[in-house]
């Protein structure tokens, strides 16, 4: 396969032909906040707007996810007008996140803790008004825990069991500050067509989905996530 | 798991109107007008029914379900209750004129009351934002619905259903 030279953060480094942004900067170890996409996701959402990266010759921020590298391409992850638009995607998100991260089993593995601390915004926000959603836990699967409260509907859960698994057990449903990732008719976990695979709760940034330990507890989904990740 | 006789209505019912479509994803949204047009409303066995057809995720026909206010998971009640939330109708309290029916009528907004007399729902305007807040009855709109209001609407389809069973007698 033929590979691309391109520049991210005056950095020279070297991509496959036909590489998205975020995926070359990042197996070049230059960290861009993403939420929603997968490396095996041919078609990203680019729904997170947090990604977004400045390139030379382009008027506006672009998102990561969904530009192909160029040869001789520059990048800037850490142009003001990207950041601007990330830390105000990332202060949305957490206006409407329990943030509490004390009792959450993903404290530590968490995507949102690390993307906060990664663009300089803090989890307790003031910038906009906290409107929490106070949806019903939902425990009724024998291997996870799904907390709709800390789900920041990137998707990722709805697009390994469709796309990735063939399941298609979650979805979207519902509109505006009611959206969210569910079942079919809203009804537990349990009376779907889940079959217990776990990988939602692997895919999930947040601890909007946690394992269950054996005695029925919760587990922190950080083992497994870095299990996963190793052995791509 | 025993299929109840309406449920089992409601399957051969749709059967019957998907018989009229294609298998093309692009055709659920008439599909589930269709559906609804025919049954009141779209339910469960209705949009299991679909999504097999369409060979789609069951919760992706829920999801365009309920995203659409157009579409409704509760069977229609004898009267429909609209309480406008436009923008004159949010100024003048809108939003207490419904927790009145909902109180009132015990039900949340899109849902039926379990005799099936009423059903609820918002509206994003009217266009007679003088009369704010407005509720419209049966396709009548009522204005300067106070809750007090919602308690004399109620009072008086009490009274004429009590005449009707009187003359029916």
């Amino acid at each position: 396969m033929k590979t691309v030279s391109l520049t991210i953060d005056g950095k020279r480094v070297k991509a496959h032909e036909g590489e998205k942004v975020l995926w070359a900067a990042l197996d070049n170890g230059i960290y861009v906040p993403n939420l929603c996409t997968l490396r095996d996701n041919s078609e990203p959402s680019a729904a997170c707007r947090l990604c977004f990266v400045e390139v030379e010759g382009k008027k506006q921020p672009v998102p990561a996810c969904t530009e192909t590298i160029e040869q001789g391409m520059v990048v800037n992850t850490k142009g003001p007008g990207a950041l601007r638009l990330a830390r105000t995607a990332l202060e949305l998100l957490l206006a409407s996140h329990p943030v509490d991260c004390a009792h959450c089993p993903s404290s530590g593995s968490c995507e949102l803790q690390k993307i906060a601390a990664h663009l300089g915004v803090k989890l307790k926000t003031r910038r906009f008004r906290k409107l929490l959603r106070e949806l019903l836990v939902d425990s009724s699967s024998p291997v996870f825990i799904y907390d709709p409260n800390k789900c920041v509907l990137c998707g990722r859960c709805v697009w390994v069991c469709r796309e990735r698994l063939g399941i298609g057990v979650l979805g979207f449903a519902h509109r505006g500050f009611e959206r969210v990732v569910t079942t079919f008719g809203d009804g537990p976990i349990a009376e779907s067509k889940c079959r217990d695979c776990g990988e939602c709760v692997v895919a999930c940034p947040t601890g909007a989905l946690t394992f269950k330990d054996k005695q029925g507890t919760v587990k922190s989904a950080h083992k497994e996530r870095v299990e996963t990740e190793t052995t791509q | 798991m025993v299929m109840t006789e309406e449920q089992a209505r409601v399957r051969q019912q749709t059967k019957r109107i998907l018989n009229r479509f294609g298998r093309r994803r692009g055709n659920l949204v008439p599909i589930l007008q269709k559906v609804q047009g025919e049954i009141g409303y779209l339910p469960r066995e209705a949009m299991l029914e679909i999504a097999e057809f369409l060979d789609m995720p069951e919760i992706d026909v829920y999801g365009v379900v309920t995203f659409y206010n157009q579409f409704r998971l509760n069977p229609p009640g004898k009267h429909s209750v609209r309480v406008c939330l436009g923008t004159a109708c949010h100024m003048k309290g809108g939003y207490i004129t419904l927790d009145a029916w909902k109180r009132r009528l015990g039900i949340d907004r899109g849902q039926t009351s379990p005799d099936r007399e009423f059903d609820l729902d918002t509206v994003a305007c009217v266009g007679c934002c003088v009369m704010a807040p407005v509720t419209v009855v049966d396709d009548k709109p009522q204005g300067k619905v106070a809750p007090t209001k919602v308690d004399g609407i109620l009072l008086s389809f009490k009274l004429e259903k009590e005449r009707q069973g009187e003359e029916s007698r």
